[in-house]
């Protein structure tokens, strides 16, 4: 246990290293947020919003005030903290959509993003670890060739066809779903399916090899030997280790369902932060860059710390020293 | 000039370490002739690999410049159509495969060398080795890998160019290609160290490598010898997972204009701009049944033949 | 421990079927899909279209945009008077003037709002449109800082004076754009620049806020209190934001949107298709799409060079097969029509105005071989010597980008075929290419203008010598001369004139840009449904008089 509660305390600083990384990546990246397709009236009014956002001062003086470790000597002669900062919870005004806080867009689309992702995660594993399954007991027969071109095709689709085709045949045609927006639960529908599809996929088969592999293995052979039923052999036993490639797998992927798809929010027009996470770095709001960094960053870290704690589970040789 | 020199010496490489005994190489070699869907499968890759080479030289079409005939339907004169600049998109599909292979071929490498021995070595080692080896792959993956790309190109594009150009002249459209293989490179390998790791962690507490490493066998023997067969075929498995999602991510890095330079075109981008285009009111159906059913087919190929390669060298297997 | 995960999972995802579900929303009585999600509302800031149309619902100023021919018409000034010298402007305010929240709108505001838009320390982009008003460019450029010096003042509570700095034909039209609309004083000075997100926001235009998710929707509300609130006809509008033209076209079908107006978001593939439909409407507005050449480049700042180049761009293949709208080839930056003004004809022009095919192929074979004569002029026979150069555009997000593509593909073709000259296509992502375009980092590039009001100078201005967005390296004293001269011109024949030697200098004799096309704007909406929107040169589309039909 000790293990994982110095994961946790190791997170920290890791986290700050990968914000840190982004904050100087995106202020390296050519152009600023402010450069539009016309300059400003007058250079004096493009120095006014560089400091009003402090992009006038130094990289490193803009890093200190991004913590929130900037002292500056106040209107009355004593030096006192810039406002806001990390320490301070503070990830600062997006400098492309100015009149919202970045934490303000990422909790507005947080809330749909996860949704969707956990929708889709649900889907992508309802649908992906019985394929899986089925089809590595059935190896060679034809319910593993079904099974597996099944799992193959939507893997090899790629969601930008995926999406607008089950709009055309689900949507326009047969008129079960809308086409796009979100608000009522019919409209999560289609785009659980076209992001859950391809994860599935890919579920399934990284399903069908852990199970082929655990099938194989001596323990199993131990507990047919002992007599154990078929059934409870391969749930009992050879499931949970199956899973482990699939365990792997799934900490990243479920870190990119919750954040958003820029795909499948762009096709059927939904408010998540999907959409932002490529967008922010294309119109360098270096705050909402660095902002959605740092959510997915902890994300991502938390997921694969449970993963390794669900290896430790599937497997009980798994240790950690 | 060059190719030609390449194409004669392509078979002494191909003709690898020759067998003297029944090596278990050469016994894996049996299994996957064996295999049928695998068989078929090469044989398509086979194909498909020759037609990109060969489709761009011989086709009486250009690949890049257009003629008149805008959005024409598929005939015997345009096997998958034209686009909107009347250029054939048959020859296209095949000019854009070549980078569409290549891309995925260097992922796969990168996922394969860098990926797997990491993900080894982390699993194996473990304790802070294993640590501090999974948190850079944490970072790496934390990291916005278009702003990557981004100051990647910026920074870097307008000295590879004169170098390259220094080169040779004709090589500058590659230079863009180069950056494009790094920031693919780059991400590619990531998950599959992740899923190693996992594997071995579980591998190295099993009785035989306990057991080797109790007759002494080095670290390197037991983790090649016995550590390796052993994960072969999830590497296999995700690794033709990982190419069609590098392919695609070649497609979106290029439609946000740091990907290949128009008027190449890889697979992806074809594909994607057949896509942009499925609408209600009409769709040009060629645009993405061309180069969709072209890569589909290529990597439902690949899988199988991954899955072929994989049993063949399943240690365990028969 | 399964089971307890197991039901933990199913748990979270009913938990989130009910999050989405628990979103009820009524229909708005309008549903615009308004493109990319807006910047700010503030419209003193603003610069892009899609915000400036949520916020001229909002805010008004002296004069409102008239929905039919898209010039300024009363809005919060019923009359004016203009002084025979064309300088001095006097408004009337009307005696019901109110925020939507009850405060009075009276001349001081609108002497405040001004004062405010033009200080630098707002940091309003737009501020340039002040260069009108006495004593604005002064301030906008930081030159004084007296804002009590800008030509605007209360005469009573009611008129407010402007004094102009030239004579503006125009000036009314710029009245009512978003930087000139009067905003609560009292607001700002208690939010600073954060006050559009008070709540209540005062407005001052035919809606008021009622709520704006980000990336989802902006609810407005008829703003009760708004002069002329009887011809405001919706009750509720919905602005949506989103980037993908296919699901535009697809909500659009499907009814769950009655307005597409951002053109970007109008599938470029079907335009064919969509320009026979009864929903889909083209009108022609003040744009024009151009190529720059980086004059400070070898070989570009030889004019023979650029000459030559904009000789074998054939116009007219471009608009039939790659933009096909109906789009006007254009030999003149200014399109023709631009509050009375005719441009002059430039380089190529025999082309762009020949009626047939057959006329147009002699046209373009004289222009060709003029072009190859230059190249060769220049030292270039054939193309031989010619270092490749490079083509840059701007690639990803929103339809338009892959015209550009598709453009530089003709285009490099044209060049080749043509000239014998190797032109290298290089798609940057946006702020790429708006940086690279800035510090002159570039052969060549595609570029666009979107004129702000009905006058040439909206379009001839950028290539002042000293004008930020002229990004061409080009500089031309006499150029220059003229345009100053024309700015101090009140008769209109004498000045529209002295504009015309202008681009004739620009577009005939000197080419730092190779017009392309004038824009065609295309928007959809179903006139059974949906009524209150003409088009106009000025691409204003008033939300207050759109409405849907019952």
């Amino acid at each position: 246990m000790s293990y994982f509660l110095r994961r946790l305390l190791f997170m920290v600083p890791l986290i700050l290293v990968i914000v840190t990384l982004a904050f100087f990546l995106v202020r390296v990246a050519p152009g600023g947020p402010f450069d539009k397709e016309r300059k400003p009236a007058s250079p004096a009014v493009e120095r006014a919003l560089a400091e009003k956002y402090h992009l006038n001062e130094s990289l490193f003086s803009q890093y200190l005030r991004f913590l929130g470790l900037k002292w500056e000597e106040g209107a009355n002669g004593s030096w006192q903290r810039a406002p806001g900062g990390l320490i301070a919870g503070d990830l600062g005004l997006s400098l492309k959509y100015r009149n919202h806080t970045v934490s303000d867009i990422i909790l507005q689309g947080l809330p749909v993003s996860l949704t969707l992702g956990f929708l889709a995660f649900g889907f992508a594993m309802g649908f992906g670890i019985p394929i899986g399954f089925y089809t590595a007991v059935r190896r060679g027969e034809w319910a593993d060739w079904a099974g597996s071109l099944f799992a193959l095709v939507v893997i090899c689709v790629p969601g930008f066809v995926i999406g607008p085709l089950l709009i055309l045949g689900f949507a326009l045609k047969a008129g079960w779903f809308p086409v796009g927006l979100w608000g009522a639960p019919v409209q999560a529908v289609l785009p659980m399916v076209a992001l859950g599809l391809y994860f599935g996929g890919r579920v399934a088969r990284l399903t069908r090899e852990g199970m082929t592999q655990a099938l194989q293995s001596e323990y199993i052979r131990t507990a047919r030997a002992k007599g154990a039923s078929e059934l409870r052999v391969l749930l009992k036993h050879a499931l949970p280790t199956a899973v482990m490639p699939v365990v792997s797998y799934s900490g990243p992927m479920l870190a990119d369902l919750l954040t958003g798809s820029f795909v499948v929010e762009n096709i059927f027009q939904i408010p998540g932060i999907g959409v932002f996470m490529v967008n922010s770095s294309l119109s360098r709001d270096y705050t909402m860059v660095v902002g959605l960094v740092l959510l997915y960053a902890i994300l991502l870290l938390v997921l694969n710390l449970l993963v390794d704690l669900a290896y430790s589970f599937l497997d009980p040789r798994v240790r950690y020293e | 000039m060059k190719d030609a020199a390449l194409s004669t010496e392509s078979p002494t490489l191909a003709a690898a370490p020759a067998p003297v005994h029944l090596s278990p190489n050469r016994k894996a070699w049996l299994r996957l002739r064996s295999n049928r869907p695998a068989v078929w499968s090469a044989g398509f890759l086979a194909l498909v690999l020759l037609l990109a080479i060969v489709v761009p030289w011989l086709s009486p079409h250009d690949a890049v410049h257009g003629s008149d005939a805008q959005f024409a339907a598929p005939s015997l004169q345009y096997w998958f159509g034209t686009d909107v600049h009347g250029r054939d998109v048959f020859t296209r599909v095949f000019s854009g495969a070549r980078v569409s292979l290549l891309v995925g071929a260097v992922g796969a490498a990168v996922s394969l060398v860098i990926g797997v021995c990491w993900g080894m070595v982390a699993g194996y080692v473990g304790g802070r080795t294993d640590s501090v080896l999974m948190r850079v792959v944490d970072v790496l993956y934390a990291l916005p890998s278009i702003v990557f790309v981004i100051v990647l190109i910026t920074t870097m594009e307008g000295f590879v160019k004169q170098w390259v150009t220094a080169l040779s002249p004709a090589l500058a459209p590659a230079a863009r290609m180069m950056f494009l293989f790094v920031g693919l490179g780059a991400v590619s390998w990531l998950t599959m160290a992740r899923i190693v790791r996992g594997q071995v962690l579980s591998l190295r507490s099993r009785p035989f490598v306990l057991a080797s490493q109790s007759l002494g066998a080095s670290h390197r023997r037991i983790l090649f010898r016995h550590i390796l067969p052993n994960v072969i075929g999830i590497v296999i498995v995700y690794l033709t997972l990982t190419v069609p999602s590098i392919i695609l991510y070649e497609s979106f890095l290029s439609y946000l204009g740091l990907g290949i330079q128009p008027p190449a075109a890889s697979l992806g981008t074809l594909i994607a701009e057949g896509a942009s285009q499925i609408n209600p009111l009409r769709v040009f159906w060629w645009l993405i049944i061309g180069p969709g059913g072209v890569l589909a087919l290529t990597l439902l190929a690949l899988n199988f033949l991954g899955d072929g390669l994989r049993d063949a060298f399943d240690p365990r297997s028969s | 421990m399964r089971i307890r995960v197991g039901k933990l999972l199913l748990l979270l995802l009913l938990g989130g079927l009910i999050a989405v579900g628990c979103r009820p929303e009524r229909r708005a009585d309008l549903v615009i899909l308004n493109g990319p999600e807006i910047e700010t509302l503030d419209p003193q800031v603003l610069t892009g279209q899609a915000d400036g149309r949520v916020s001229g619902a909002l805010f008004e100023g002296l004069t409102r945009f008239d929905p039919v021919t898209g010039r300024g018409v009363p809005g919060w000034a019923e009359r004016w008077d203009i002084s025979p010298d064309g300088r001095t402007y006097t408004f009337h305010l009307r005696t019901n003037a109110v925020f939507s929240t009850g405060e009075p709108i009276t001349a001081d505001d609108f002497v405040w709002s001004w004062r405010h838009a033009v200080d630098p320390a707002t940091a309003a982009d737009y501020s340039g449109f002040f260069f009108y008003v006495k004593g604005g460019r002064e301030l906008v450029t930081g030159a004084s800082t007296n804002l009590a010096t800008l030509g605007i003042r209360a005469l009573d509570p009611r008129t407010v004076v402007v004094e102009l700095e030239n004579p503006a034909p125009f000036f009314i039209d710029l009245c009512a754009m978003r930087i000139m609309a009067v905003v609560p004083r009292w607001t700002i000075e208690k939010y600073g620049d954060q006050w559009v997100r008070a709540d209540p926001l005062p407005c001052s235009g035919a809606f008021q806020l009622r709520s704006w998710r980000p990336n989802d929707r902006i609810r407005v509300e008829k703003n009760p209190r708004y002069w002329d609130a009887a011809s405001v006809r919706s009750e509720r509008v919905d602005f949506l934001s989103g980037d993908s033209p296919t699901t535009a076209l697809n909500l659009l079908l499907t009814g769950e949107v009655d307005v597409l107006i951002e053109r970007n978001l109008i599938p470029l593939e079907l335009n064919d298709v969509l320009l026979k439909r009864p929903d889909f409407h083209t009108f022609s507005y003040l744009g024009t799409y151009f190529i720059r050449f980086n004059v400070t480049r070898k070989p570009f700042d030889d004019v023979r060079v650029r000459k030559a180049i904009s000789l074998v761009l054939d116009k007219r293949r471009i608009v039939e097969r790659i933009t096909r709208l109906g789009e006007r080839p254009a030999s003149a930056v200014t399109p023709p029509g631009t509050g009375g003004y005719q441009p002059p004809p430039g380089l190529g022009d025999n082309a762009s105005s020949a009626t047939n095919a057959v006329e147009y192929a002699a046209a373009r074979a004289i222009n060709i071989a003029e072009a190859q004569r230059l190249l060769a002029e220049a030292g270039f026979p054939g193309g031989k010597g010619f270092p490749t150069f490079t083509y840059m555009f701007n690639a990803g997000g929103g339809g338009g980008s892959r015209t550009h593509e598709q453009i530089g593909v003709e285009f490099q073709a044209m060049l080749r075929e043509h000239l014998g000259l190797q032109m290298e296509l290089r798609p940057v992502e946006w702020k790429t290419y708006l940086s690279e375009m800035s510090l002159l980092n570039y052969d060549v590039i595609r570029g666009s203008w979107i004129g702000d009001y009905q006058d040439p100078t909206t379009f001839l201005d950028c290539f002042l010598a000293d004008s930020g967005n002229n990004r061409t390296g080009w500089r031309n004293p006499q150029y220059d001369a003229l345009m100053a001269r024309a700015a101090a011109t009140s008769d209109s024949t004498k000045r529209f004139d002295l504009l015309r030697q202008a681009e004739t200098l620009l577009t005939r004799d000197e080419v730092p840009v190779i017009p392309v096309y004038n824009y065609t704007g295309l928007y959809a909406f179903d006139t059974n449904r949906v009524g209150g929107i003409s088009a106009n040169l000025t691409d204003e589309h008033p939300v207050w008089a759109m409405f849907r039909k019952r």
